[in-house]
């Protein structure tokens, strides 16, 4: 029978003390901590948690084995579905999916699912043996995988739709090469979201190295389109099928006046500079301006991870959304660990125009007022402009966190690869593009979601160049 | 790892490498550049590629010290090896997708300034082996800081020497040399069909306001700053035609009469105060 307590309270770091530095934020469960939150669980016959998990983790049966103390039976139950545990127990927006389906929410507080799925993955990263790393675990299709290690297959981008796509087709066999255009594996889990949020030696580098320990390759400073082209690739390099993942990378702006102003960047610059290029250690060659006061205009996680990272570089930041509070799309946890940090929301605000001063440099931000009208497509209230209502925030420098689109380069780069007219990698219900052999996942198909779906996708894509490949050599 | 299989001093400040780098000799094309990154917490410097050997599977980077990422890549020797050398980025010149019947006897003037020489010489050499007409000018502000001057006589059909000091060819700036070669008689032809700038910020802004009058397509390579390389990040952006672009993913190279100048040379000067202090740094540092 479940125990009637209250959910275990997760340590974090004191928000005083966690806005000097980029250590994580959330310290996770200890071992008594996990299997007393881990009794919560109702273990129910019909579990909506798992309906509404986007790769179905059979999460009562995992909780339950964590129940007993069995952490490593937990793991292998987590690790048939998911690839990534220690990252999407982490970055998985929780609230809208197990957690937010999970009958106790319905009177009280949901069973923390995404911190016992941290401790679970964070417990057997540190084992020596690690019984539920990909390695170890058996392959998804453990039929018919034998003739596949002549086989080879390329892998575009290394995010989490593509490390989840190696390391399912390397378990089946296959011969597997990523291939990336920077000088780190790991895309968004990279050189987008913050160390706060997910450690990059700590968690990323070994999740990574456990699809390497698969025999999956990793080539570095390759960037297909322009260093080699997809279809040098099969023609040339040999690869039997394709798998693009190379995500939503291409930043939006505004189209207001003023934004090619110094100190005007993108939340991916910004973003960049701090995590992949770490400009925020003090042996980092790479600069970054965060200024005395910085706005970041968008209400997403990205928004709330630049707000953050530059909260930790010492500056006095304002976050301005043209909706209200209940509208903001990143997660709740974010604007409440933002809002801890002293971060400053500035809602029904629009800006207009980035002013500059005589050196050409940001000076302020001349802003709208909104107010909420009639619904729009997407269901929200559509901000609609209060006439006469300007704002004048003054600020050193502005951040742009309003979305990302696919890289346009690889579609422009390769004829015959069909997008739609976001620019979005068209596929078929096969993950299958407009050319044979080449399959694609993630955010460079869906335009920017979340790490659990393009993991999803990219496992998917797994299992449908499998069949591919069969049905070539059968053919 | 990149092997650095040559090393050699051009001028005091300006070295020439030859690295390692099958793949990017293998697809480079002239107007394109790489990213290099020397050591772990290593910036990503963009520089043009000035020549490639897909048979040696070389590349040749041609680097001067400003900073002290571009000074750290510059102590490294024959033998070390460059963490990351990434590429070819952005687009090849657009007459890499003119048909050699087009290109046969198309009359190219390239005006190249300080390191800008290095990427015109890929340019000259693949267009002379396309039949075209290819004349230099080479600017420098003296002449023991011009660079590439016999690499380049082989390929080009007429070079042009400016010194700011007059110490070596003509005495003055290269857009008075430019002047001089596109003046003509009324009636007459143009002399040239195509012009490529490629130098500072501020020289190819010269060039392009110089240019002007003569009605003569002109190209420049915009070496903004920049940090993947890739489109990700738009710290390269600058306006051309009124409309913003990314110097990494659009260009390098755009049509000069379109490029706003005034803002990239704006925008480059964006971390002068950084560099400035890791100026400093080093030179305190080597003094100890």
């Amino acid at each position: 029978m479940a125990n009637n307590i209250p959910r275990v309270k997760v340590r974090e770091q004191a928000p005083e003390e966690r806005v000097h530095n980029f250590e994580e934020v959330c310290y996770g469960y200890n071992r008594d901590e996990a299997l007393l939150e881990a009794s919560r669980c109702l273990n129910c016959k019909n579990p909506s948690c798992m309906k509404a998990c986007p790769v179905s983790i059979k999460i009562p049966l995992f909780i339950s084995k964590l129940t007993q103390g069995d952490i490593q039976g937990a793991g292998r139950v987590i690790a048939e579905d998911s690839s990534l545990p220690a990252i999407c127990g982490r970055v998985c927006p929780q609230e809208n999916q197990c957690e937010g389906s999970c009958i106790l929410g319905k009177r009280g507080e949901p069973v923390a699912i995404g911190k016992l799925e941290r401790f679970v993955a964070d417990t057997l990263l540190d084992m020596p043996d690690n019984c539920a790393a990909p390695a170890n675990c058996s392959a998804p299709t453990p039929n018919s995988t034998c003739g596949n290690k002549s086989k080879r297959i390329a892998v575009i981008g290394s995010g989490p739709s593509s490390l989840a796509c190696a390391g399912d087709l390397a378990k089946m066999g296959y011969d597997v090469t990523i291939f990336e255009s920077l000088h780190k594996a790991g895309g968004v889990l990279v050189y987008g979201i913050p160390e706060f949020r997910l450690p990059k030696q700590k968690i990323v580098e070994r999740e990574i190295e456990s699809i390497k320990a698969l025999g999956v390759k990793i080539k570095t400073n390759i960037f297909i389109g322009k260093s080699i082209h997809i279809k040098d690739l099969m023609e040339r390099e040999g690869f039997s099928a394709i798998f693009i993942g190379t995500g939503a990378g291409l930043p939006r702006f505004m189209n207001i006046p003023g934004e090619s102003l110094n100190g005007v960047f993108s939340a991916n610059e910004f973003l960049t500079r701090t995590n992949l290029m770490r400009a925020y250690l003090p042996d980092a060659e790479t600069p970054i301006i965060s200024g005395k006061e910085v706005c970041v205009v968008g209400g997403g996680n990205v928004a709330m991870d630049a707000a953050r990272s530059a909260a930790r570089l010492g500056s006095k930041v304002t976050v301005v959304y043209r909706r209200t509070e209940a509208e903001l799309p990143a997660r709740a946890e974010e604007v409440h660990h933002a809002k801890e940090e002293g971060i400053i929301f500035k809602t029904l605000t629009n800006p207009i125009e980035i002013i500059g001063d005589e050196r050409g440099w940001v000076k302020g931000l001349r802003c709208q007022k909104m107010e909420l009208g009639e619904a729009d497509e997407s269901g929200r209230r559509a901000p609609v402009a209060i006439e006469g209502a300007e704002e004048f925030i003054p600020t050193e420098s502005v951040i742009m966190a309003l979305g990302t689109a696919p890289n346009p380069v690889i579609a422009k780069c390769t004829p015959g690869l069909a997008t739609n007219k976001k620019g979005c990698i068209a596929i078929d219900e096969n993950c299958a593009t407009s050319i044979k052999g080449i399959f694609a996942g993630g955010d460079a198909v869906t335009g920017a979601a979340t790490v659990i779906l393009a993991m999803g996708a990219g496992r998917k894509a797994a299992a449908a160049i499998h069949n591919y490949c069969q049905q070539e050599s059968q053919a | 790892m990149y092997k650095i299989v040559e090393k050699r001093e051009l001028t005091p400040v300006i070295y020439k490498f030859k690295v390692e780098a099958p793949v990017i000799a293998a697809s480079a094309l002239p107007g394109q550049f790489l990213i290099i990154r020397s050591g772990e917490n290593g910036e990503r410097v963009p520089l043009t590629i000035c020549d490639y050997d897909k048979e040696k599977s070389l590349v040749t980077i041609v680097i001067q010290v400003i900073g002290h990422s571009s000074r750290k890549i510059s102590l490294l020797n024959e033998g070390d090896c460059i963490t990351d050398f990434a590429g070819p980025l952005g687009n090849p010149a657009k007459y890499v997708n003119w048909s050699d019947a087009d290109l046969k006897g198309k009359r190219f003037l390239f005006i190249a300034g300080g390191l800008g020489i290095a990427p015109v010489y890929p340019q000259v050499k693949y267009l002379k082996s396309k039949g075209a007409h290819a004349d230099v000018i080479l600017g420098a502000k003296t002449a023991s800081l011009l660079i590439m001057e016999e690499e380049l006589k082989e390929y080009a059909d007429n070079l042009y020497i400016c010194t700011d000091d007059g110490s070596k060819g003509f005495k003055g700036l290269v857009t008075e040399k430019m002047k001089s070669l596109l003046k003509r008689e009324e009636g007459e032809a143009p002399a040239y069909d195509e012009l490529v700038a490629i130098g500072p910020m501020i020289m190819m802004k010269f060039v392009t306001l110089a240019a002007k009058e003569f009605g003569i397509p002109l190209t420049v390579s915009l070496n903004t700053i920049m940090v993947d390389g890739t489109g990700m990040c738009g710290a390269c952006r600058v306006t051309v035609g009124g409309k913003v672009k990314f110097a990494c993913s659009d260009g390098p190279e755009f049509d000069a009469y379109q490029v706003d100048f005034d803002e990239a040379l704006r925008r480059l000067g964006m971390y002068k105060e950084f560099e400035a202090a890791a100026n400093a740094r080093d030179t305190a540092a080597s003094a100890k």
